[in-house]
């Protein structure tokens, strides 16, 4: 029977509506002391007000050098059954599509090995493996790949590729998200695996510009579904919409970031300059049924984006405005593209240092010279603010 | 002459052991530009390197660390770990 713990702050977290994690935790404690000591120890650190984890190391499972992220606690003699409390990240399927069978080895395998408890997912993506000693790492590994499922991430390498459902349930997807996903993820295997890398690297790739991925605000590269034709419009729809109360003009018309958009009250018809459009999905998501996404379909690749952990938050900068993703040969290009990248940020990158910080100190035109891309209009992120421009000397001739 | 991969995997053993006796740690990336530099004219390119550090790895001779940053490392106990 594992020892009680009085937790009276974590109670009180358990009030009010929602769902709460201490229940879970206190679940997992009716049969695991990993999980119960982990109670008396957070509890411990509301009262403290003092972390008591140690984190990073060399623990990992052979060969690999991603995948765990070691932690230890630094009261051992208090708390002996969580020591060791180690996280193992798993590489998710793409779109986080899973039967009830594959769910159920999972658990099954952690609750042998570790604490039971997981976080389904990780903010990367990852299955989340909570707590583990050094000793059952390897034996965790070695069951989990005989039902299928591999490390992810971690530390400076290419962490799980990650993608939204895609055109598995969404009518907005431009590509097959989860088979590109999938295609990055087995390329990478070796850069997934053993960190080369001055920082991390991470590929997301969203269906549409609704980005459920959050691919443009943190991923190093974003793989974002776009059109290039016009927006499919039809008519009876929009009708319809007017009829039944929608005020077109100010809800969509003029939330149309590009203003490109004109309704006529009286013929109920609305006109879209598609030159103008940033295909920003508004009008999309507001009138569903009577707006699509065009016929000719495919991706921006953007670059450089970043949650703020060693400097402030990064978005991305487009890259290459449309890719045809069912085009291998377009798609090989961009792997092209992606290791010219990987190699010059290898070779002039600084420690912990991603790829959009890289940009922003050698400045974007340097590194598109460096890489071999072509500059072009769409990659201006903002109108430049000084005064000097500077031009090479064949285009002062010119 | 060409140098072989073992011979280059051989040398980075050599430079980790070196660097972990005054306190440093090397970064794959680091490791890698350092034996491109040295033996770049006896055919030692980054591919080489990569396949040199799996198999040192693999072995069990070296280990990948997390401090910050991944780093490659000899074997040893661990300043953090609990007994």
């Amino acid at each position: 029977m594992p020892k009680e713990y009085k937790t009276p702050k974590l109670d009180d977290l358990e009030k009010g509506p929602w769902p709460s994690f201490v229940k879970e935790i206190k679940q997992a404690a009716k049969n695991n002391e990993m999980s119960n000591d982990l109670l008396a120890v957070l509890e411990r650190s509301y009262d403290e007000r003092i972390g008591h984890w140690k984190h990073g190391g060399i623990v990992g499972v052979m060969g690999y050098g991603g995948g765990v992220i070691g932690r230890y606690i630094d009261i051992p003699d208090e708390y002996p059954n969580i020591s060791h409390f180690h996280t193992m990240r798993i590489n998710q399927p793409a779109g986080w599509f899973y039967t009830s069978e594959a769910l159920r080895s999972i658990c099954d395998i952690w609750e042998k090995h570790g604490s039971g408890l997981t976080n389904m997912h990780g903010s990367t993506g990852d299955i989340v493996l909570l707590g583990t000693t050094t000793d059952e790492l390897e034996p965790t590994f070695q069951d989990l790949a005989h039902v299928g499922f591999d490390l992810g991430g971690s530390g400076s390498d290419v962490r799980t590729p990650s993608c939204c459902v895609g055109e598995a349930r969404c009518e907005w997807a431009c590509y097959d998200t989860m088979g590109v996903c999938y295609e990055t993820t087995m390329r990478y295997q070796d850069e997934l695996h053993r960190p080369a890398f001055p920082y991390k690297w991470k590929f997301k790739f969203a269906g549409c510009p609704n980005d459920c991925v959050a691919a443009k605000a943190r991923a190093d590269i974003s793989v974002v579904g776009t059109w290039r034709d016009a927006i499919k419009v039809d008519d009876a729809e929009v009708a319809t919409y007017y009829d039944n109360g929608m005020d077109i003009f100010n809800d969509v018309v003029l939330n149309c970031p590009a203003r490109c958009m004109k309704f006529d009250h009286e013929s109920k018809k609305l006109e879209i300059n598609n030159a103008d459009c940033r295909r920003c999905m508004h009008c999309i998501n507001a009138m569903p049924k009577a707006l699509r996404p065009g016929d000719d379909k495919g991706a921006t690749i953007l670059i450089g984006a970043k949650a703020p952990i060693i400097e402030g938050a990064l978005l991305s900068s487009v890259l290459i405005p449309f890719l045809k993703m069912e085009d291998e040969e377009e798609r090989e290009a961009w792997y092209d593209i992606m290791e010219e990248i990987q190699d010059i940020w290898c070779e002039e990158g600084k420690n912990r240092e991603r790829i959009g910080e890289f940009i922003q100190r050698v400045g974007m035109a340097n590194f598109l010279e460096a890489v071999g891309v072509e500059p072009i209009p769409e990659m201006v992120a903002y109108p430049r603010d000084n005064p000097y421009i500077f031009f090479e000397q064949d285009e002062e001739e010119e | 002459m060409a140098m072989t991969k073992d011979q280059i995997a051989e040398e980075m053993y050599k430079a980790v052991a070196e660097a972990q006796e005054v306190g440093k740690k090397l970064k794959p990336m680091d490791l890698t530009k350092q034996m491109v530099k040295a033996y770049e004219d006896e055919g030692v390119d980054k591919k080489m390197c990569k396949a040199a550090i799996k198999d040192l790895v693999d072995s069990g001779r070296l280990v990948y660390t997390y401090f910050g940053g991944s780093f490659l490392e000899l074997p040893h106990k661990e300043g953090a770990s609990n007994d």
